[in-house]
């Protein structure tokens, strides 16, 4: 699965505990036993993932149906 | 039970399904000339695709075209609205377009010889089609020309070059014709490898099914056994006398797989209401003119069944009928590797039985669905998506929030229990305290009370296993009340009992109220006309339709019989959990609903009621004509509120009524929110329940992580409670939050890589 982001969700997000901008970094999404690496906003210190909203309706969603009908 | 998993169970079923079947002409066409396509292409102009679509079926058209005594007339669907269709002129009419008669295509030389005595059209027949597959044909006639009672037709009806066109097709098959030669049968029979007698002479014993005589190899037919002439019945007895033939030589079973040859009764029905009568174009001498035959063709109603599919939305939406469906649902289910395409197409549909219902054979694709989606779970391939937030309301219902049971306060004994389900409780819990009062005043011997939910949603869901459970919970209960008579006010409840534990005794709500009589306190209608929406639930529980009719005219309206009604009613999109599998499909269903009648609706379900108001629909629940309701024919509450409005109801019941405490409520229910109108209504979309973001927030707050919008001051948290992960942007607002936010995802995004 490939997954391109679009950053400008991400920009305006810190992570509220560690008070650090977000990175973008290579993060495990699975769902019914299948697994992909996804580039994915993360807090560098502690390694909260952010689902932007876009991400999660769109693609995300696509790939569940795709999956569920696998 | 419904068994297609294995081949045969799959032929059997799409066996009953009769789209497929031929029109009455074309079975009635002892050749099978596929007249409906023939008529289309010419109705829309199209003379050569007429001709060859003719031609394919017969091989001597011109001749045919103009002796035809069309059998397939009498037959004609067109007859019973206005005159039947002018097939034979409509065929000859046809025949004016220049089309060449296909090359001649001859299978490989088989070396056997065939001898055909006899050259009218029997004959004539069997010689050409022995002959393209590719044996050695003669064909001995006593007389000096071919054709025999052929020209006993006259020159204006048979013009001779259409005698000599047709025939020229023997010299293209090199054919050997002896005229004027009458062999001698034994010579012959001697000669010959196989020998086809179609004069119908002579004092032989023929099987009616394979033409075949007592001597082997010899096969006979014609008109003269027949005793009366009719030329399409002739080149029937020589196409399947020389289906026996080439069976015969090639040492094959004569018998086997031989059904529908020649004339037969089809089984396919045609509705032909609404159809306009109409007389056939008056016919020249000469024939049809090609504007003429275009006008007669038009006629033509394509004979086709399609009954279900006409009455149902969603059997409409994917395009087929239910013979091509059950085989894609097979199909789908058999699948080992790769996407399996029809899963939303088996969880869209409603099961509510329409189709069975206006079908002539009684074909259920609900009962194929549900069978189906049963299977999926069994197989561990159930999209979790498709009915996960109902089986999760139906959780919620048999849970301690709302499940209860009680004998009536102040007694230890029920004759009656009422059970009021868990969607009108949603909707409308000051009903269920109402008719719970009126059932006390009304009833003696006690009436207890019970909630939770029959089990419906895992039903549809296929989940076999939930549905037991369900039906469990409610019999352990039942069992401890003493097993009173249960009062239902839910016709889905009222059908699953009815099918699942017909032990119980079961009453409606309705049936009663009408035996009873309505309190003094119902609501009088204004004589104003309402439309009766049946819940699809209670398809065929005429006495509950009856009582439900008498219930309203008494309050005073004029009931005006929506055109689908009784046992065709149409299903609101919540049966089967059609709207969670195909929103767009489930809100099409009740548009279509919704705009049969300019009428203000009355239902008896409130998941009905709910849906037609949620489209604008004025639509009331019958109970809201009793008993009076807070949302007045308008919108009802969402997912979240019917939550809350069960929860309250058990509390407040059993504080009220039997002097109970409820405590225990988690921790995060007690987190305020400020969530506007438009949040609500996206919520309810995204079908995210307020409990959700109460958990999300409490986790967060607890110490979860979140993130911050530097510009906003807003906090973004996520949650995953179980299968779904929330997140909710919210910012703290006095003692409480307010949600500007919310979405959700399946798919599992690094949970436990965080420290």
């Amino acid at each position: 699965m490939s997954v391109k982001l679009d950053l400008s969700d991400a920009a305006n997000w810190v992570c509220a505990d560690c008070q650090v901008a977000l990175i973008i970094k290579k993060v495990d999404v699975s769902y019914l036993g299948s697994s992909f690496p996804v580039d994915m906003p993360v807090c560098p210190q502690c390694g909260l993932v952010f689902v932007p909203e876009a991400l999660a309706l769109g693609k995300m969603a696509e790939v569940e149906k795709t999956l569920e009908d696998k | 039970m419904i068994d297609f998993m294995d081949q045969k169970g799959l032929r059997e079923l799409e066996a009953r399904c009769i789209q497929d079947e031929a029109p009455p002409c074309q079975a009635t066409c002892p050749l099978h000339v596929d007249v409906r396509g023939m008529l289309a292409a010419l109705g829309r102009g199209d003379f050569a695709a007429a001709r060859a679509v003719y031609q394919k079926s017969v091989p001597f058209p011109g001749i045919v075209s103009r002796v035809c005594d069309e059998p397939c007339q009498g037959a004609c669907t067109r007859g019973q609205v206005g005159e039947a269709i002018a097939i034979r002129a409509l065929e000859q009419a046809c025949m004016q377009a220049d089309v060449p008669r296909p090359p001649v295509k001859k299978l490989r030389a088989r070396h056997k010889r065939v001898a055909v005595i006899g050259g009218g059209l029997s004959g004539l027949t069997a010689v050409a089609d022995l002959s393209r597959k590719g044996y050695d044909l003669t064909l001995y006639e006593a007389a000096d020309r071919l054709g025999g009672r052929i020209w006993q037709t006259s020159a204006t009806t048979l013009p001779r070059e259409l005698i000599a066109q047709d025939l020229a097709l023997l010299s293209e098959l090199d054919v050997a014709v002896k005229l004027e030669t009458s062999p001698d049968l034994a010579a012959i029979c001697q000669d010959y490898d196989a020998v086809y007698l179609a004069t119908g002479q002579g004092e032989v014993h023929v099987d009616p099914l394979t033409y075949a005589t007592d001597q082997p190899g010899l096969f006979a037919g014609g008109s003269l056994l027949r005793g009366h002439w009719s030329p399409i019945a002739s080149m029937s007895d020589g196409r399947r006398a020389a289906v026996s033939i080439d069976r015969y030589l090639q040492k094959v079973s004569l018998t086997a797989s031989r059904s529908n040859e020649g004339a037969y009764e089809t089984k396919l029905y045609t509705n032909t209401t609404g159809v306009g009568a109409s007389d056939a174009v008056p016919l020249p001498v000469l024939g049809y003119s090609a504007e003429e035959a275009i006008a007669e063709a038009q006629r033509c109603i394509q004979c086709q069944c399609l009954e279900c599919v006409k009455v149902c939305a969603y059997l409409e939406e994917y395009g087929g009928y239910p013979r091509q469906y059950v085989r894609t649902v097979y199909n789908n289910l058999s699948i080992v590797m790769g996407e399996r395409h029809a899963n939303q197409f088996i969880n869209s549909c409603a099961t509510c039985g329409l189709c069975a219902a206006v079908c002539p054979t009684d074909f259920d694709m609900g009962a194929v669905c549900k069978t189906a989606r049963s299977v999926m779970v069994q197989q561990k391939r159930m999209p979790p998506s498709a009915h996960e937030f109902a089986l999760r309301d139906m959780a919620f219902s048999n849970g301690d929030k709302f499940a209860m049971a009680r004998n009536q306060p102040g007694t230890t004994t029920s004759a009656y229990l009422f059970f009021p389900g868990c969607q009108l409780a949603g909707s409308s819990p000051e009903q269920v305290t109402a008719v719970y009062d009126y059932l006390q005043a009304n009833l003696s011997g006690g009436v207890g009370l019970m909630l939770g939910c029959c089990g419906a949603p895992a039903d549809w869901a296929g989940r076999d296993d939930l549905r037991a459970a369900a039906l469990a919970q409610f019999q352990e209960s039942h069992a401890a009340l003493g097993r009173p008579k249960v009062v239902l006010a839910c016709s889905s409840c009222f059908q699953m009992f009815k099918a699942r534990l017909p032990e119980v005794e079961l009453v409606s709500l309705w049936t009663l109220l009408q035996e009873k009589g309505m309190p003094e306190t119902a609501v009088s209608g204004a004589s104003d006309a309402i439309a009766i929406h049946d819940p699809c639930t209670t398809r065929y529980e005429t006495a509950v339709q009856d009582s439900v009719r008498h219930l309203v005219s008494q309050l005073g309206y004029d009931i005006a019989e929506l055109p689908r009604s009784r046992e065709t009613t149409t299903c609101c999109g919540f049966g089967g959990l059609m709207v969670y599998a195909n929103r767009d499909l489930a809100k099409k269903v009740v548009a279509q609903r919704i705009a049969e009648s300019p009428a203000d609706y009355v239902t008896y379900c409130a998941v009905c009621r709910d849906y037609f108001a949620a489209q604008g629909k004025p639509t009331r629940h019958l109970l809201d004509l009793i008993f009076g309701s807070s949302h007045d024919g308008g919108r009802g509450p969402g997912f979240s509120q019917k939550h809350e409005n069960r929860a309250r109801l058990k509390r407040q019941l059993l504080q009220e009524r039997w002097g109970e405490m409820v405590t225990g409520a988690e921790e995060y229910a007690s987190i305020r929110l400020n969530l506007s109108d438009a949040l609500l209504a996206l919520l309810e979309d995204r079908l995210i329940l307020v409990e959700d973001l109460q958990q999300v927030i409490a986790y967060a707050e607890r110490g979860g992580h979140k993130l911050l919008n530097a510009q906003s001051g807003h906090f973004l948290a996520q949650f995953r409670p179980n299968t779904v992960t929330y997140w909710v942007e919210y910012a703290p607002d006095g003692d409480g939050y307010t949600v500007f936010n919310a979405y959700s995802h399946r798919m599992d995004v690094g949970e436990g890589k965080r420290p």
